[in-house]
């Protein structure tokens, strides 16, 4: 992991109208002003839960939605209003591995012709090439050359899965989103996949952005992982940091969900406090007022619903957004 | 070439039974002068008018004494045409209306379904026969007339399926590579989306053929004496007495529309790898 920005989000509103009943239309705000930088070479994961707008983020990240507001850079160029040939172009840049495999494949074609349409699409290399280039593709994957002749349900999820990888690693990319690439799959397949996309990491000098709620699927494999909520980062921290000292009520929340295995508890550890948050995740369409945490957080108190708290640094790479945010550090600095 | 071996390699007994029913017409219709006995207008006897199945007249004779058999035969150029063509016209024009409506969606969407719904809000055979009494009654403005209202079953088919084909994450992928709308159209989403619509033509085959006669009867399609299916069941209705006249064109039209409904069901089948047999 370099120092060197790969990305760098400022300000970012993805809003959606949806139909309300009666015709009535709502604005649906999926993400609602993100600030991120994505460092050269390092996994940044994405947790949150169902709705919370970080698969959106992501998308929008690939420009795949026209953006509501705010700015993205990729390597310092802007690229938040890129059109036709210039989109294009970047699209070679910035790939994506989805979370369903069955569906992320066209039921119609073949693995080779899955794997041969970047190449016919930008107009790369030869017929010849261009089949040098899928085996090689395929090699790096591990996917055995003989499944380039089957059609997508002829595969396993994990081999469809390797599939949507190679595919996405057909234009050289530098950043590569990861929309829960393991969350559909088989536990022992999830570790072969991690391991895989690792690898591929080291070999070819890839960015992830990582997007998961599985949060010990994260810790294993990010260093450094940003928590949304509603349409936002709450929390920003180096892997470890955040999960011995997380200090948004949300985050404390979301690591004491982690399940322990129980012998942990005889070797002298103490299980944390399990805390509980109660309620449902409040609609995007009507978010609440100030911190949108605050109809379910245990510390809540006037200024909260009023004002909308900034995610401030409050150790170096660790920001918070949360009032209490001194209040908690310092609780946590008296028990360590 | 390739193609048509690997269909015809599929172990389907009911397609290659549609197939044959199908072929069998096409040549019928191609040989009709050949194979038919009588002359279908001329040979009139009004002293042999109802005459029951024989020798000579294997389906017998119907009210102006012709021969039904050589008015079957004739019957199937005209009938299988006007099927053919206005179900072919209506299917390109459907879906290619509603796979645009239904991939663009918004403004546009609403807009090209306003359109169609105008179409489909007229009950369809009194709006045909008024679209072809307007361009005057011949075989191709009835033709005309019915794609005219035939193609908003496609668009609308169409649409609904391209509409929950496309949120697949291929099709998302598709766009990351930088594809095309149009690539993403024609490449992605209809190939996935044409079985159902081959099933639908093919059904329509045999509806197409029906409403044609239905024209034919009201003087707006074939005029008589032309021999054509539809007019021949409507005739045999009017003699009910005469069972006959009307079985023979009716088993006519029910054989080419159970043939292409078999071959529909093949060529789905053969067009989802899903479902495809391993030969």
């Amino acid at each position: 992991m370099s120092e060197e920005i790969l990305l760098k989000a400022e300000g970012i509103r993805q809003y959606f109208t949806v139909k309300k009943e009666r015709g009535k239309k709502a604005l649906l705000k999926a993400v609602d002003g993100v600030d991120l930088e994505i460092y050269q070479g390092e996994t940044l994961g994405l947790v949150g839960e169902s709705g919370c707008g970080k698969s959106t983020l992501g998308k929008t990240f690939l420009r795949l939605y026209p953006l509501t507001g705010g700015q993205i850079w990729f390597h310092g160029a802007d690229i938040s209003a890129l059109k036709g040939k210039d989109l294009k172009e970047f699209r070679c840049k910035a790939q994506m591995i989805f979370q369903d495999p069955s569906s992320c494949l066209n039921p119609r074609r073949r693995i080779c012709e899955i794997l041969e349409e970047p190449f016919v699409i930008h107009g790369l290399y030869s017929r010849e090439e261009r089949q040098q280039k899928i085996r090689e593709l395929c090699d790096m994957v591990g996917l055995s050359h003989v499944y380039l002749e089957r059609y997508p349900h002829e595969m396993s999820g994990g081999q469809k899965q390797r599939v949507g990888i190679a595919r996405a690693l057909a234009l050289k990319p530098e950043l590569i989103v990861c929309d829960e690439p393991v969350s559909a799959l088989d536990v022992s397949i999830q570790a072969q996949v991690l391991n895989l996309l690792q690898d591929l990491q080291c070999q070819l000098n890839l960015t992830y952005l990582f997007i998961s709620h599985n949060l010990s699927v994260v810790k294993h494999c990010c260093q450094r992982i940003g928590v949304m909520y509603l349409g936002k980062i709450v929390e920003l921290a180096p892997a470890e940091r955040i999960y011995d000292h997380a200090v948004h009520p949300y985050t404390q929340a979301l690591i004491s969900a982690i399940p322990l295995i129980e012998e942990g508890e005889q070797e002298g550890y103490q299980r944390p406090e399990r805390k509980l948050l109660t309620g449902d995740l409040p609609s995007p369409i009507d978010p609440p007022s100030g911190c949108a945490f605050h109809t379910r957080c245990p510390y809540a108190r006037e200024c909260c619903r009023q004002e909308v708290p900034a995610l401030t640094q409050v150790e170096p790479g660790h920001y918070v957004a949360c009032h209490f945010r001194e209040e908690v550090k310092k609780a946590w600095n008296i028990q360590v | 070439m390739q193609v048509i071996k690997d269909i015809w390699k599929q172990k389907n007994f009911m397609f290659k039974l549609g197939v044959f029913m199908c072929l069998a017409w096409v040549v019928i219709a191609v040989f009709a002068s050949v194979l038919a006995p009588f002359d279908p207008v001329k040979d009139q006897d009004m002293l042999i008018r109802f005459q029951p199945p024989s020798g000579e007249h294997l389906f017998g004779t119907d009210s102006l004494g012709r021969d039904v058999f050589s008015r079957v035969l004739y019957g199937s150029r005209i009938s299988l045409s006007a099927g053919v063509v206005t179900v072919l016209v209506s299917f390109v024009v459907g879906i290619l209306f509603g796979g645009i409506a239904g991939y663009t969606g918004g403004l546009v969407d609403d807009v090209m379904m306003r359109i169609s719904e105008m179409i489909q809000s007229f009950p369809p055979l009194i709006l045909a026969m008024v679209i072809a009494a307007a361009l005057g009654p011949n075989i191709s403005n009835s033709i005309l007339a019915m794609a005219i209202i035939w193609w908003p079953n496609y668009a609308r088919l169409t649409r609904s399926i391209v509409i929950s084909v496309k949120e697949n994450d291929y099709i998302t992928a598709s766009r990351l590579m930088g594809a095309s709308h149009l690539r993403i159209l024609f490449k992605e989403i209809l190939p996935n989306s044409l079985g159902s619509m081959i099933v639908m033509a093919t059904l329509d085959l045999g509806n197409a053929i029906l409403m044609f006669s239905g024209l034919s009867f009201l003087g707006l399609g074939v005029q008589p004496p032309l021999a054509e299916w539809g007019a021949m069941v409507s005739d045999g209705v009017l003699n009910f007495n005469y069972w006959w006249i009307a079985t023979f064109p009716g088993l006519a039209i029910f054989t080419v529309a159970i043939g292409a409904n078999f071959v529909g069901d093949g060529l789905r089948d053969f067009l989802d790898p899903r479902m495809r047999r391993r030969a």
